[in-house]
């Protein structure tokens, strides 16, 4: 990684005159937004949970895998149709952590790089945002693990 | 002729006969839509990728340029321009279907403003009897190389600038005393960074090379501002306008606040979910040669300074940390 660049004096000075007229992230109103827009998003997940559980043989504990499968097939629609960036710009957070968020981050990829075909496209592009999560969030799964099985082995837990 | 430190004199005035300039379909819904010779429906605009539709507006423009003055693409001996996609692309592949002697200029938003400068100095100086100059940028291109799909949907905070879907080109004569607009002078800027590195925020990131441009284009003319009827820069947006203003108040340059616009702000509505603006290289190319042009045409305007800016980032520079270069060249326009 690069390290960041030293700010001369008169950069510093010029970031202070900036930053006045600087117009800041409403981080209220997107913390409020994102509460209502993400939560929404959970009732239809929950709906979704309940369809599979009375209408379908699932249990509460195999309805997840049909959940969210369904909530990412609506993300992908929703993308498609270009409606999800829309939503993102309105709800901030609320759209993007839910696995909604992660579709569309995946879904967006392939669209935009259909145009350089199948295989250097959409194959190695599609990736290109979803795939830190996919590292990171594995990696992190893999030492929470870890660590519960040396607890387990210890006897704490 | 050179005066003072960067700037070019045009003695001979070199005419801007005609000019093209077409939009996509946020544009058409703009404020300045009556000011485009030809607006596309959709984003695609016929072609079967985002870059090649790109090679459609600044083709556009250009033919629209030489239809109106009624030349042929042999009468024009050079063509200057540029766009903001990796090895500018979309132009030279414009040039192909243009065959005309090319020059790939890449000065990101400050192309438009780089092109009509060289230009000028050719027709001045003989170089040249016509040259067709222009810049283009096409939102979902642009958007894909520097940011993210365009359908992702990521929050873009207040300080983002909407990239133009636009190409303007310029046809550029000898002087033949004819009643069209003319560039008389021409001051080029040299990169100046201060320190910015939030690429959501190009208005802040160029303002000081907008205001260093001005400052020493009014060095070196020796002149006030009060000699323009307006100085427009190129895409600083709301938050960089008012910053290059204050800059430029505090080297003693005091400019009232109607008279300085900016192309990014005057393209859009004001409902339009743009949040500081529109950017891009066709951003000032269009306005220019649309809307402000047309302006001077009806008698509304006699002097203008126009004031392109760039920021000369690429989304490697910027995932390295480093802090974005800013370059703004500027060209004077009067009616004869």
């Amino acid at each position: 990684m690069c390290a960041k660049p030293k700010k001369t004096p008169d950069q510093e000075q010029y970031d202070q005159l900036e930053k006045k007229y600087e117009t800041k992230r409403p981080v209220l109103k997107n913390c409020l937004r994102a509460f209502w827009v993400g939560g929404l998003f959970c009732i239809v997940g929950q709906a979704i949970s309940y369809f599979y559980i009375y209408f379908f043989n699932f249990t509460e504990q195999t309805a997840s895998n049909p959940t969210v499968a369904t909530m990412i097939f609506i993300a992908m629609l929703l993308t498609g149709f270009g409606v999800y960036d829309r939503l993102g710009q309105f709800a901030g957070a609320g759209s993007a952590v839910p696995v909604t968020g992660f579709g569309n981050a995946v879904i967006s990829a392939a669209i935009e790089h259909r145009t350089e075909g199948f295989v250097l496209g959409v194959g190695s592009n599609m990736f290109k945002l979803a795939g830190s999560v996919l590292l990171f969030g594995v990696f992190s799964a893999f030492v929470v693990a870890l660590i519960k099985t040396i607890l387990i082995y210890m006897g704490v837990i | 002729m050179l005066k003072g430190k960067q700037s070019w004199v045009f003695s001979q005035r070199p005419a801007i006969i005609a000019t093209g300039v077409t939009g996509g379909p946020f544009e058409a819904n703009g404020n300045l839509a009556d000011d485009f010779d030809l607006l596309h429906e959709d984003l695609w605009m016929g072609e079967d990728s985002y870059e090649k539709a790109h090679r459609v507006l600044m083709e556009g423009a250009s033919r629209t340029a030489l239809r109106k003055a009624e030349m042929e693409k042999k009468d024009v001996q050079f063509f200057l321009g540029g766009d903001l996609i990796n090895q500018i692309t979309p132009t030279s592949l414009s040039a192909r279907s243009l065959e005309i002697p090319y020059f790939g200029l890449f000065g990101a938003c400050s192309t438009s403003m780089e092109g009509l400068a060289l230009g000028s100095f050719m027709i001045n100086y003989g170089g040249a009897n016509a040259v067709i100059t222009g810049a283009a940028s096409h939102n979902a291109a642009v958007e894909k190389q520097f940011r993210y799909p365009t359908e992702y949907g990521g929050q873009k905070p207040p300080t983002a600038q909407w990239t133009v879907t636009g190409a303007g080109a310029a046809l550029l004569v000898q002087n033949n005393g004819g009643n069209d607009p003319v560039t008389t002078a021409a001051t080029i800027g040299k990169v100046v960074d201060m320190g910015v590195t939030d690429p959501f925020n190009m208005g802040g990131a160029m303002a000081p090379a907008a205001a260093d441009t001005i400052y020493n284009h009014f060095q070196d003319m020796q002149i006030e501002p009060s000699y323009y009827d307006l100085i427009v820069t190129g895409d600083l947006g709301k938050i960089g306008r008012v910053t290059a203003l204050e800059l430029l108040k505090n080297k003693g340059l005091i400019i009232p606040d109607e008279q300085f616009q900016d192309c990014g702000i005057l393209i859009y509505k004001e409902d339009q979910p743009v949040q500081s603006g529109g950017s891009g290289a066709g951003c000032s190319a269009s306005v220019l040669y649309g809307h402000l042009l047309n302006r001077m045409k009806r008698g509304e305007l006699k002097k203008i300074l126009m004031v392109a800016t760039g920021a000369l980032l690429s989304p490697l520079t910027v995932q390295q940390n480093e802090s974005i270069p800013c370059i703004a060249h500027a060209v004077a326009i009067e009616m004869p």
